[in-house]
Parts: C-alpha cells; sequence; structure tokens
C-alpha cells in the first residue's frame, strides 16, 4: 500500500508541477461547452434540452486531451519497464496512475462545471444532477482512456489512433451519463452510470497492465 | 525400416506450424468455394424466384435474405476474433495471431453491409433510411469497434507484438459490445416509442424460412473460405517479411 | 424477372450493393494473396541464387 500511495503521490506531483495543463484542461472544457450556443442560436429552451448532452461531450473531448500525458512520458524514458520489474504490480501502479489522471482531469471539469450549467440555463436541479452524473460517470471515462492510451502506447502516433478506439467504448458512459441529468430516468442512470464506473476501474488496470507488458516484449 | 525418434505432437501443436497449417487446409479452400457458390445459387434462387412476398412486407421481405446474414456475420466475427484473441493470450497460438488479423477486415465489410441493407430495408418499412433503433445503433458502434481494430493493425510496424496488444482491446471490445447493447436500447426506448419491426413480430412461414437459412449458411461459409484464404496470405506475408529482414541483415554485415 | 412490387428500387439496390461489397472482397483477398505470393517467390528466389 506504501508503494502505491508513493506512485500516486509522484504521479500528482508530476502532473501539477506543470500547473498549467490543469487549467488548460478546464479552459478547453468550459469553451466547448460555450462554443456550441454560438453554433445553434441562442435560444434559452432549446440551450436547455441539450445541455447535458453539451456538458457530456464536453467533458468527454476533455477527458481524451489529458490521455497522451498518461503513459507515453512514462514509456519514452523508459520508467514503465522499471516500474514493470518493482514490487508493485504493474496493474496497481497503473491503478495509481488512473487515479491520479482521474483527480488532475476529471475532478477540476466537475468543479468547472457549474459555470457550464449557468451558461447553458440549467436549472437548480439540474445542476446538482449534472454534478452528481460527472462525478460518477467520468472515472468510467478514465479507465476507458487508459486502456486506449495503454494500447497505443507503443505507436509512434498513438494520439491519433486512441481517440478512435475509446469513443466507441465510452458510448454507455455518455448515455446513462446524458441519462441521469435528464429528468425522466435520472436515479436508474446513475446506478448504471456506477456499475458502469466500478466495473471499469476494476478491469481497466488489468488490461492496461496486459497491453503494456505485450508492448515491451 | 526406420524408426521414428521425433517426439509425438498432438495435432493441436503440430497445427500451430504455419507451414503446416497451409499445408492441411489448403485442400479445403476448392471445395469450400464451390459449395459457397452452389448455396449462392441455390439461396438466390429461392429468394428471388421460389419465396412468395410476405403478407405484410411484401417483396421488401426480399432484403432479409441478405440482410440477416450479414447481420449474424457482424457478430460471428467478431466472436472467431474474441475466441482468437484468446488463443494469443492464454496459449500464445501464433495462428490465433493470423486469425485475429485477418477477420478483422472481413468483419468490418460484413457489418457495413448489415448497416447498407438495414437502412435500404428501413426505408420502405419505416419510411427513412436510418433510424436510431437500438439495432442498428448497436451495430454501428460495433463497425466503429472493428474499423478501430484495422486502423490498430495498421498503426504497428511490429506485427507480433501488435498482436497481443490488440488481443487485449479485442476482449475489451468483446466485453463491452453487451453492455453498449444493453445502454443503446436502454437509450433508444428512452426517446422513441417501440419500433414497427419487432423479432417476434411476423411469423415466418417456411417458404421464407428456407431461402433464409440457405443465404445464412452460405454467408457464412464464404466468410470461412476468405478467412482461410487470407489467413494463408497474411502466414504468406509475415514469411516475407522475415526473409526481407534477413535479406537486410546478410546486405549490412 | 418477376414483379418485384412498389419498392423494387431498394431490393435491387440491397442486392447491388451487398453483391458489389463481396466481389471488393473477394477481388481484395485474391489480390493481395497473389501479390504476397509473387513477392515470397521473388525473395525465396533471390536467396537460393545466393
Amino acid at each position: 500500500m506504501n508503494a502505491f500511495a508513493a506512485m500516486l503521490g509522484r504521479e500528482l506531483r508530476l502532473a501539477l508541477r506543470g500547473g498549467g495543463d490543469v487549467l488548460t484542461l478546464v479552459l478547453f472544457f468550459v469553451i466547448v461547452g460555450a462554443i456550441v450556443p454560438f453554433a445553434v442560436g441562442p435560444d434559452k429552451a432549446l440551450l436547455e434540452r441539450i445541455a447535458p448532452g453539451i456538458v457530456w461531450i464536453a467533458a468527454f473531448l476533455a477527458m481524451l486531451l489529458g490521455l497522451d500525458r498518461l503513459f507515453r512520458p512514462d514509456y519514452e524514458d523508459g520508467t514503465l519497464t522499471l516500474l514493470r520489474h518493482a514490487d508493485l504490480p504493474l496493474s496497481a501502479a497503473i491503478a495509481a496512475k488512473v487515479i491520479a489522471h482521474w483527480l488532475v482531469s476529471a475532478v477540476p471539469l466537475i468543479l468547472a462545471s457549474p459555470v457550464l450549467t449557468v451558461l447553458l440555463a440549467m436549472e437548480g436541479d439540474a445542476f446538482w444532477r449534472t454534478v452528481l452524473s460527472l462525478l460518477l460517470g467520468t472515472p468510467a471515462l478514465a479507465a476507458f482512456g487508459a486502456i486506449g492510451a495503454a494500447v497505443t502506447v507503443s505507436i509512434r502516433r498513438g494520439g491519433l489512433i486512441a481517440p478512435i478506439l475509446i469513443a466507441p467504448l465510452s458510448i454507455p458512459v455518455l448515455i446513462f451519463g446524458v441519462g441521469a441529468i435528464t429528468a425522466t430516468q435520472s436515479s436508474a442512470a446513475l446506478l448504471f452510470l456506477a456499475a458502469l464506473s466500478l466495473m471499469a476501474a476494476a478491469l481497466a488496470p488489468f488490461a492496461a497492465a496486459l497491453a503494456i507488458s505485450s508492448a515491451e516484449d | 525400416m526406420s524408426i521414428d525418434t521425433a517426439p509425438k505432437q498432438s495435432w493441436w501443436n503440430r497445427i500451430a506450424h504455419p507451414g503446416q497449417f497451409v499445408a492441411w487446409t489448403r485442400p479445403l479452400l476448392w471445395p469450400l468455394t464451390a459449395l459457397t457458390a452452389v448455396l449462392f445459387v441455390v439461396g438466390l434462387w429461392f429468394a428471388f424466384f421460389a419465396s412468395p412476398e410476405d403478407y405484410q412486407m411484401g417483396d421488401t421481405v426480399r432484403i432479409m435474405y441478405v440482410h440477416v446474414p450479414n447481420a449474424w456475420l457482424s457478430q460471428f466475427v467478431y466472436g472467431i476474433m474474441a475466441v482468437s484473441a484468446l488463443g494469443t493470450l492464454v496459449w500464445r497460438h501464433p495462428l490465433a495471431d493470423v486469425s485475429m488479423k485477418a477477420a478483422a477486415p472481413l468483419g468490418a465489410l460484413f457489418t457495413a453491409l448489415a448497416l447498407f441493407t438495414g437502412a435500404l430495408w428501413g426505408r420502405p418499412t419505416w419510411g427513412t433510411f436510418w433510424e436510431w433503433d437500438g439495432r442498428m445503433t448497436s451495430t454501428l458502434v460495433l463497425l466503429f469497434i472493428y474499423l478501430g481494430i484495422v486502423a490498430l493493425w495498421r498503426a504497428f510496424d511490429d506485427q507480433l507484438r501488435a498482436a497481443r496488444i490488440i488481443a487485449v482491446f479485442t476482449l475489451v471490445g468483446a466485453i463491452n459490445i453487451p453492455i453498449i447493447k444493453f445502454s443503446v436500447d436502454w437509450w433508444s426506448t428512452l426517446h422513441q416509442p417501440a419500433s414497427v419491426f419487432r423479432a417476434d413480430g411476423p411469423r415466418m412461414p417456411g417458404s421464407i424460412l428456407t431461402p433464409l437459412m440457405v443465404m445464412f449458411v452460405a454467408f457464412t461459409l464464404l466468410f470461412l473460405t476468405l478467412h482461410l484464404k487470407a489467413m494463408h496470405t497474411e502466414i504468406k506475408r509475415r514469411r516475407v517479411v522475415t526473409l526481407q529482414r534477413k535479406a537486410a541483415q546478410g546486405a549490412s554485415s | 424477372m418477376i414483379d418485384l412490387g412498389p419498392h423494387a428500387v431498394f431490393i435491387i439496390w440491397a442486392y447491388l450493393g451487398v453483391a458489389l461489397g463481396v466481389a471488393g472482397l473477394i477481388g481484395w483477398t485474391l489480390i493481395d494473396a497473389r501479390n504476397t505470393a509473387k513477392k515470397l517467390a521473388a525473395l525465396e528466389a533471390s536467396r537460393s541464387a545466393k
């Protein structure tokens, strides 16, 4: 557990040292959300109707943006090879990385989501549902993203191909995430979202570890 | 009389030798091709001349004879890929790699054809080419996954290393496909009333079942034949790469 | 040819599309097989020539 905590601390320090990254991610999230009204027109009723979708698309794109940082630097400087031979199992090290990734790229988005809900004319209730659905759904996005990043880590231009692989896997997250914000089926969708996140978070470290150790053989 | 000193190997191990596999399965290719062709002729004859129009769907029911086999293949091929992926990861069977790689583009095309015929069927029955119906949507997602896998194969230089990584992704996809199917069904029932077409809807009389079954077998055999041929090609391609590498080493030293 | 009713266009296009797709697939498989076999033959010939 100590090694796991040390790994988590290392990842967090590395991510936060270049504090600009987190800020850029949040800006990207807000700007993607804020640009939609320009495309569809300032119709408040329409915006309110599509707001859940916009928030989730913005979150999905913002989470994709940070993925290339997840394994690539460590792959290129050989850290991943060292981690494979460390006492801590590779899957645990990857779990630490995914948790750190979620902390530095999803939590800021959740904190920034009130800005979007105001801009998109969502009501108070919908606001809380948005925060809750992002909180429950983004771990699944981070987990699927980690699988995509691990699979493409040894491809020189893998940054381009990873989103193609991750997007189809993430469709259930988007469906239930948006469903959880829309009032009618909210509680069922939240439960599905939580189940999905748990399953993805349990599966992803092992799948990613398998992919990475295959890439290095 | 010679004494056989070579260690006894099971067929499973012997078939792992790619050359052996090609030698064993090459005689199968022509009979398979002939059988496929005959079944297609019979199936098409049934589909157009020996089957009546459906009392509900009219002549559009004839689209079903190409739509359903393609839709089945779109899932069957993924099943083959998932089993091969297990073979790659668990037994490191060299032929599993080859089978996985050869199946991916075939599966992508059959899935695309299932969508194409589905759209052409949907137009007269539903009045629209595309309906965000649960089944069509999940087939579309399946097509994206296939194309992602094909893109992944092309992105790797070292195909041996690629196989294990892609096997991981294929299995993740296999776990995810039922979830995608479930979520898309949930989503489409949330947003629209149940569609006109249901699986348990119009009962199938024998006159429709016969051409359907023949076409079904014909398409499956078509896939198996093409898969086998593509596997042989892939084995040869690997030999080409090995020889080229050897030639390059010979030239440099 | 039998009468395909009011939706003949869709039926014909469906079969035509599938025929084209399958023909393309068969053609691609055969061309790929031939090219690879040719390459392999050339390489093996140059190897045995040495």
